[in-house]
Formats: structure tokens, C-alpha cells, sequence
């Protein structure tokens, strides 16, 4: 990248979000914050960047660790200093997940979440395919896992625990 | 330079939000105690991820507070460096855990409540309290869900259980009554269109905790005389010692980081 093709707002634009989006969850290594829909907007103004992220959850411990590695890889790729901000509007939701994401994730053997999800009933039931066999028979044992966003279930099919990411 | 403790500048936004805020802090804090003394590993994770997700809302409510003040503060500073009298939170959320039939009791009321709450916030005309209300009822349509489950299985469950679950509803029932309380500053926002009247949640509240309660083969409790008092930062005396512990560190070595 040439300095004369970083003078174009929308040439810098594109290549700021193609390494910001490049940046990967820690806790979910194999999914980007572009494929997340963590990373919402590039804004290129007067020759200043601002990078513009949502949290999955409010308490999200991730947003302080991924906007520090934005930095970081913008500033390695020569882009850098940029301002990294946080929205909250419109609010992040697992419809914001690409569908490469949902297909890293299932390879990397966390279940993506569900479309629909019956999260409004107070008891509504999910129905969840296994990510190792891809068996429908399979239960919830926590509602609460590892990370604010997943929940932990178990196949009984072929009894593999695994990692649900919830549908938010 | 540090300080050790602040005057806020208050308007009825600020208040609002610090109120608001403070619930969320002090709720996700009682949570956070069950840390390494929870009955299973994944109730100890349900707890903590509860908790987390309070302390985020908190963070939301207090950053706003401090954009609206305007006095160059950070969601720190109302955390850490304001005495309980400054505290606006309801006397329900201070109540110690006492056992696990009380602290998911002490849940279910708060959440039953504050779920509805969000929901009707989020047609707030003010974007950021709508896009905190957007984030925030997402989390606590899920607490709402995990803390009924389990009262319903200690209501329903042993002898034991189903006893102590009785002792924490009728214990904490007193405290219920400041869900729905809006004082004069809270009701120009309301009168406003900016916040939606907490009693205009009262209906849903009750339906919730009514049902579950039912399921849960426990007695509502009658209405009667309700304990009121945290919105003005007049606590119980279990306030006082939980700010102690979550403050110990900025009120010994004032604007200490890590």
C-alpha cells in the first residue's frame, strides 16, 4: 500500500477494515470480529480513523482485550493511530454472525446459534444439532458456560459435550 | 489529582442513570460472592456470568452518567469513590445472599421486574438509554429464565428446600415494593416520555412472579407494609459493609491502577 493510495479516504477505509476485521475473538480464536459482527463501522475523516466495535454481551471482559489488538495490528500495518470506540446501538445480535463465521464455528466444534430461538417463553425448549455428528438428540447441561455467550450442552448420540454459542 | 470521594452534580438524568447503575453494580457485586462457595460447578458459572453481565450494564449506565455530567469523570469514579448515602439503589438488590433459596428469590424479583423494564425503555427517544436497554434485556430475559427454574425445583423439591424457599420469598417480600416507587425527580422523565413509569411494570411484574411462585408449589405473599428508603440512600445496614469490600482499594490508595 502506497502513501498516495492511503490519501483516498475510501482505499484507506477498506484497507483499515480488512485488518481490523482480520483481529480474532480470544476467547473463540477461530472467528474474527468481522465475522462476529463485532466490528461494525470504519470512519475515515480529516485523515483520522475510528474504529467502531459493539460488545457481545454488556459485561463482555473481550471488547478491552480486542480493541487493544485493533490497535495493535493497525499500527503494524503502517494505519495506525486510531481511535477505537464503543456502540451500543443498534444492540449486537447473533443474526449479526456471518454465515462463514457459522461455519468456523461448527468446524472448530462450538454449535452455532439457532435462528429462531424460543428465548421469549420462560421455558422454551431449543432443539440444538451436535456439531461432531450432527445428531438433533441432544440436551442442555448448563445454561451458563465458559464465556457469557455460550452455554453447555451434551450429545446423546455419540456423548460428546460441547459448546453451544447462545442465540442472542 | 485522587480523591477519595466526590460530590456529583446532579441533575434528574444523572440521578436516574446512578440509580439505575447502582442496582446493577450492587446486585452483580452479591453475585460475585458466591465465587469458589456455589452448590455446583455450573451454578458457580451461572452465577459469575450473571453477575458479569450486571456489572456490564452497570459500566453502560455509569459512562453515560458521567457523558450527562459532564464533570470529566469515568464509570470508576461513581463506583468507587461515593459513600452509601450517595448509593440510589433499591434496599432489595443490598440483601445478603444468606443461602441459595434467597439469593435466586432476591433474583427472581429483580429480574421479573427490570426485564419489562428494559423492554419498555428501549422505546426511550434518548438513543443511548434505549441502546443500553436493547443490550441489557437480551441478559436479563435469561436470568429471568434460570432463576425460575430454580425456584421452582426448591419450592417443589424437598421438605428442606421447599421450606427455605418459602422463608426467602416471604423474607425479601418487604423490599419488593420499591420496584415500582418513582420519586418526584424520576417522575419529570417520565412525565417526559424519556423513562417508562416502573408501576406501569407492576401487572408483568406480578404475572411472573405469581406463576413461578405457583409452579414452584410456594405462597405469594399479601400485600402489606413495604420497606422503602434505597432510592434516597437510606440502607439497611447491609450496604455499608458490602462497599467496604468492593471500595477497599481506591479509598486506601486513591487513583491506584493496575
Amino acid at each position: 500500500m502506497t502513501g498516495a493510495a492511503l490519501a483516498d479516504p475510501a482505499a484507506l477505509r477498506d484497507e483499515v477494515w480488512r485488518v481490523a476485521g482480520a483481529v480474532t475473538d480470544p476467547e473463540i480464536p477461530v472467528l474474527s470480529i468481522a465475522d462476529l459482527g463485532v466490528l461494525r463501522d470504519v470512519r475515515v475523516a480529516d485523515g483520522r480513523v475510528e474504529v467502531l466495535i459493539t460488545p457481545t454481551y454488556s459485561g463482555c471482559p473481550a471488547m478491552t482485550m480486542i480493541a487493544l489488538e485493533i490497535e495493535l495490528a493497525l499500527d503494524k500495518a503502517g494505519l495506525g493511530p486510531v481511535v477505537v470506540k464503543t456502540v451500543l446501538a443498534p444492540a449486537w445480535t447473533t443474526d449479526f454472525m456471518s454465515e462463514d463465521g457459522r461455519r468456523k464455528l461448527k468446524a472448530y466444534g462450538i454449535a452455532p446459534p439457532a435462528k429462531t430461538a424460543g428465548r421469549r417463553a420462560l421455558f422454551g425448549v431449543e432443539v440444538v444439532d451436535c456439531p461432531q455428528c450432527g445428531s438433533s438428540d441432544t440436551a442442555e447441561i448448563a445454561p451458563f458456560g465458559s464465556t457469557s455467550c455460550k452455554s453447555l450442552w451434551q450429545c446423546k448420540a455419540c456423548r460428546e459435550p460441547f459448546d453451544y454459542f447462545k442465540c442472542h | 489529582m485522587a480523591t477519595t470521594s466526590i460530590t456529583v452534580r446532579e441533575t434528574p438524568l444523572v440521578r436516574y442513570l446512578l440509580r439505575r447503575a447502582d442496582d446493577a453494580l450492587i446486585l452483580g457485586h452479591r453475585l460475585s460472592e458466591w465465587c469458589g462457595h456455589a452448590p455446583t460447578m455450573e451454578e458457580e458459572m451461572a452465577l459469575a456470568n450473571m453477575g458479569l453481565d450486571l456489572l456490564g450494564q452497570a459500566r453502560s449506565l455509569y459512562t453515560y452518567a458521567a457523558e450527562v455530567e459532564g464533570e470529566g469523570r469515568t464509570e470508576d469514579d461513581f463506583a468507587y469513590l461515593r459513600g452509601e448515602r450517595a448509593y440510589g439503589n433499591l434496599l432489595l438488590v443490598e440483601q445478603p445472599n444468606v443461602d441459595f433459596a434467597r439469593t435466586m428469590a432476591r433474583q427472581l424479583f429483580y429480574s421479573a421486574f427490570i426485564d419489562p423494564y428494559w423492554r419498555a425503555l428501549m422505546a426511550s427517544p434518548d438513543a443511548t438509554l434505549s441502546a443500553i436497554a436493547a443490550k441489557a434485556e437480551k441478559e436479563s430475559a435469561y436470568h429471568v429464565r434460570h432463576c425460575a427454574e430454580w425456584l421452582i425445583r426448591l419450592g417443589d423439591g424437598t421438605a428442606e428446600s421447599h421450606a427455605r424457599a418459602q422463608a426467602a420469598v416471604d423474607g425479601l417480600w418487604a423490599f419488593t415494593g420499591e420496584l415500582f416507587e418513582a420519586d418526584a425527580s424520576e417522575a419529570g422523565l417520565i412525565a417526559d416520555g424519556i423513562v417508562p413509569d416502573p408501576d406501569s411494570l407492576r401487572a408483568a411484574w406480578t404475572a411472573t412472579v405469581s406463576a413461578v411462585l405457583a409452579e414452584a408449589t410456594l405462597k405469594l405473599p399479601q400485600a402489606g407494609w413495604m420497606q422503602k428508603g434505597g432510592r434516597d440512600g437510606r440502607h439497611s445496614e447491609h450496604l455499608g459493609p458490602l462497599l467496604t469490600e468492593l471500595q477497599y482499594l481506591q479509598r486506601t490508595f486513591p487513583g491506584a491502577t493496575w
